[in-house]
């Protein structure tokens, strides 16, 4: 028997038959997902098209999350056209508040292992944490995969990262993240998808594996992969679900190969305006921040925020400095507020929201002025991402994001957790 | 199919954020989007861009967002095909998607000077400049989606599918 990757295990599921890299294939999708800001255009698309019965017959998801609630009229007339589409097709609808994709997806079992996911954001491969291949597509892709029922995929060429040994206690995967992307570069995995794996994977959360995942989509990976393991089964088991353990093929080949061994890894920062531009966080210490921002589909869970907690219980952002922290979804925030961490972040001084996207993509909620400069715990610093083309974004983990909001400045938080 | 037009130069990692600006996003017009299209990078792109150009890029040109706008404003700016040394996964795709001829022409970025008359022959697979007898080797699209380009992108093609259905 041929041994297989992970992708090709899911892919020859989907096909019904073996599959290669490099072929191309007509595929029908488990889960498609629309949101505002990219998802009017695949409405506008089906409806020009006249589009009335879709030949999608999966589930069908319109998240109401980057503009949200709406910073202005046109975005509310947005929101307005998507909940009309999502009545009329019977879709299911997370509005204003709900959450963040990616993250609604996952918390809500939305997707399972082994499941094809596309959606019209580049940041889906996240769903890969719990071990389905999800890809992010262009409005024309997926109004034709809503219209058909079909999309055509060519089978990536996996390439695989072994995580080895421990992390420190002020290390999370974030830095593992922003390591790889400083080693490997932007476009490593262009065209490919990333299957993790190594000892330190079943010590991963789901959460943290999902910040992986999520960062793979700037290694430029179509999808990202976690094996269904023992952290997989218990998740879902928590949500009410069974599902199955699924792993690549012990002989299985890749295309290129990364053994990263995290207990080597420092806190990182990614620099402005590259995400592949990375240094540790102490040889940029001292450097004033404007605005720190603890949130997104990269970091925006429970374990974030306890993290960022652990460091501003007690203690205050910097005068000069403002701290935004959006939990990723209302559950996430529920769970925070019953735990007194949203407390913690009110009395630190951070403006405190939940369920949106935020100052990530620059559209509201602490859009960046020319030259101020952020600490983001979001996965992109382009040049003119969060607001002003002159302001300067750089890329950490909560616990940097956090220290460097008690500083005022970029701040190593290794001082600040100990064990 | 052949397209021809002035180069326009670019480096690396040019990302869809300075492509189109996510607070354009919500412009429906590809005419409105049109004159955000590289603003961060170059505010008179819109106005250069009018005499028909060919983007020449360096490597991984279009990274990050799955934003079609960024294709669809760099289209109705002007620009005729996307030659670069490497393109970001997503933009390709969306590139062909809306019927914009895109290459992978490595070395093409050096070799190019600054709005000299280009021509991409797609079939041939070749980035040409008749006026010094350049010829540069590209991958172009190939299979489905060459037929998706041919079709003029696949929003042609469902069109007819949804016809004949
Ligand atoms: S949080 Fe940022 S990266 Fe994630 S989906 Fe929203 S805008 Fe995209």
């Amino acid at each position: 028997m041929q041994s297989l990757t992970m992708t090709e295990k899911i892919l020859t599921a989907k096909v019904g038959g073996i599959v290669a890299p490099s072929e191309v294939v007509e595929v029908e999708p488990d889960l498609i997902g629309i949101h505002d800001i990219l998802g009017h255009i695949v409405v506008d698309i089906l409806e020009d098209l006249g589009v009335e019965k879709p030949g999608f017959k999966g589930r069908l998801a319109v998240f109401l999350d980057h503009a949200a609630p709406p910073p202005s009229k046109r975005y509310a007339e947005v929101h307005m056209q998507l909940r009309r589409f999502a009545r009329r097709l019977g879709a299911i609808l997370a509005d204003v508040g709900y959450g963040i994709m990616h993250q609604v997806i996952v918390e809500e079992g939305l997707a399972r292992p082994g499941d094809l996911v596309v959606a019209s954001d580049s940041h889906t491969t996240t769903i890969g944490a719990v071990g389905a291949f999800a890809t992010g597509m262009g409005s024309s892709d997926i109004a034709y995969a809503i219209a058909t029922g079909r999309i055509w995929l060519r089978i990536p060429e996996a390439v695989k990262v072994v995580l080895e040994g421990e992390l420190k206690p002020y290390v999370t995967a974030k830095d593992l993240a922003l390591a790889i992307l400083g080693e490997q570069g932007s476009s490593w995995a262009n065209y490919k998808s990333i299957e993790f794996t190594g000892p330190l994977v079943s010590r991963l959360s789901v959460s943290s594996r999902m910040t992986l995942t999520n960062m793979a989509t700037e290694m430029g990976a179509k999808a990202a992969l976690f094996p269904v393991d023992s952290m997989t089964i218990e998740y879902y088991e928590s949500l009410g679900v069974s599902v199955k353990p699924l792993e690549p093929d012990p002989g299985a080949s890749y295309y290129d190969e990364y053994t990263l061994e995290a207990s080597l890894v420092e806190p990182m920062l990614a620099l402005p305006d590259r995400v592949d531009y990375v240094e540790p966080v102490s040889s940029h210490e001292g450097k004033e921040v404007d605005v720190v921002f603890l949130g997104s589909c990269t970091n925006g869970r429970e374990e974030d925020f306890r993290l960022a907690a652990r460091i501003l219980r007690g203690r205050r952002v910097r005068e000069g400095t403002r701290c935004i922290a959006i939990p990723a979804s209302r559950r996430v925030y529920q769970r925070l507020l019953a735990e007194g961490v949203i407390s913690v972040l009110a009395s630190a001084g951070c403006v405190v929201a939940y369920g949106t996207c935020g100052p990530c993509w620059g559209g509201h909620f602490g859009v960046l002025g020319p030259g101020e400069v952020a600490v983001s715990t979001s996965n992109r610093n382009f040049k003119g991402r969060m607001g002003d083309p002159a302001s300067r974004v750089y890329l950490a983990s909560p616990a940097t994001a956090a220290a460097s909001a008690v500083e005022g400045r970029i701040t190593d938080p290794s001082r600040y957790i100990r064990g | 199919m052949r397209v021809s037009g002035k180069a326009y130069i670019l480096g690396d990692d040019i990302d869809t954020d300075v492509i189109i600006p996510g607070v354009y996003l919500v412009i429906k017009d590809p005419s409105e989007l049109a004159r955000h299209a590289l603003e961060p990078l170059d505010p008179e792109f819109y106005g250069k861009a009018r005499a028909g150009v060919i983007i020449v890029a360096g490597r991984n040109f279009g990274m990050g967002s799955s934003r079609e706008q960024a294709v669809i404003a760099l289209k109705a700016a002007g620009v005729r095909a996307v030659v670069a040394d490497s393109i970001s996964r997503i933009f390709y795709r969306n590139a062909v998607n809306n019927g914009l001829p895109v290459a992978i022409c490595p070395g093409a970025r050096d070799a190019i000077r600054h709005w000299e008359h280009v021509e991409l022959d797609l079939l041939m697979g070749r980035l040409l400049v008749p006026d010094r007898g350049l010829e540069i080797v590209c991958e172009t699209p190939r299979g489905i989606a060459l037929r998706i380009l041919e079709a003029g992108g696949l929003l042609s093609l469902l069109r007819r599918e949804l016809g004949r259905s």
